[in-house]
């Protein structure tokens, strides 16, 4: 299996992103930056990581979702390419239109960074197998715009497909997102998204591993 | 030359907490009677062209591809 992981101006959570596909998945992972037009046939999951692209100028994620490099990531999701945003990734992606729904301004008008509790609300994807359904995970968060928003039609539709991936649970919502909602997949189940950060809870050294899980997920899927 | 404005809303029931923020800030200020505060964004362009037509259908596609997340915002476009 191998890994990509996207590089943009302003994208700051990269090096961390590569630590933990490096130290999860055995090797390290290709770099694609912006600018490219073709990412490698090889690679089966492509990383879009945190930060704050171009600035968060405009909207978050708006600039970045815009780069030659999205149309390259649109078509390999298209064929099946595992696609994960972290989030500004996760901003990104839904700038792109690869998932339903929009990200807002926090609630609290606040930046978040702590840690919240996470509900694995799908354990069936792609990205969670290796979690079991309703498992509570520690995850950190660290955002401005992390508001989860869709219209009633599209949180139906995305409730009842089990679309959701991840609910911040226990009481510990950050930012006043619907339906509690951290993390979104699409309808075929190959792009996730999702706000808090599971690369820094990966070794003792972070304090816990809860974070594993979903990189052991799509890395084993991949290696199957 | 065509000078335009695009002006930026959120839609109706989007949560808007900035405008919320602002509404409370006023307030604060003592301005009395005050309703909701919903807070958007302004875009001044220049297009070089003289072919109006062509100038809104440019424009339209802007707004659709990158000045407003149609998912949460509405947009106005008004020619100067």
């Amino acid at each position: 299996m191998k890994a990509a992981v996207v590089q943009l101006p302003g994208l700051n959570r990269d090096r961390d992103m590569i630590a933990a596909l490096t130290k999860i998945g055995g090797k390290a992972p290709v770099t694609v930056w912006q600018t490219e037009t073709e990412i490698p046939d090889s690679v089966d999951l492509i990383v879009i990581p945190g930060g704050f692209s171009y600035g968060d100028y405009l909207r978050c994620g708006a600039i970045a979702a815009r780069m030659p490099v999205m149309q390259a990531i649109k078509a390999k999701a298209e064929a099946g390419v595992k696609v994960l945003g972290v989030c500004n990734g996760f901003q990104i992606l839904l700038e792109a239109g690869l998932l339903p729904g929009a990200l807002m301004r926090n609630a609290s008008l606040k930046f978040v960074c702590k840690e919240i509790k996470l509900e694995v609300a799908n354990a069936e994807t792609d990205f969670t197998r290796a979690y079991s359904q309703g498992q509570i995970l520690r995850c950190p968060v660290a955002h401005h715009d992390g508001n989860f928003f869709a219209d009633a039609e599209t949180l139906a539709r995305i409730e009842g497909n089990g679309q959701v991936v991840f609910r911040y649970a226990e009481g510990t919502n950050p930012n006043g997102s619907l339906n509690d909602i951290a993390g979104v997949i699409n309808e075929k189940g190959n792009v996730l998204g999702m706000m808090p950060h599971p690369e820094n809870l990966i070794e003792a050294a972070h304090g816990g591993s809860d974070g594993r899980g979903l990189f052991a997920s799509a890395l084993e899927v991949i290696a199957a | 030359m065509i000078k335009a404005r695009v002006t930026v809303t959120l839609k109706n029931g989007v949560l808007d907490p900035q405008g919320k923020a602002i509404e409370g800030a006023l307030g604060a200020l003592g301005f009395e009677g005050l309703g909701h505060v919903r807070q958007g964004k302004v875009f001044d362009l220049e297009l070089q062209t003289a072919d109006k037509a062509k100038a809104e259908a440019d424009l339209k596609d802007m707004c659709e591809k990158l000045l407003a997340n149609t998912v949460i915002e509405n947009y106005t476009i008004a020619l100067a």
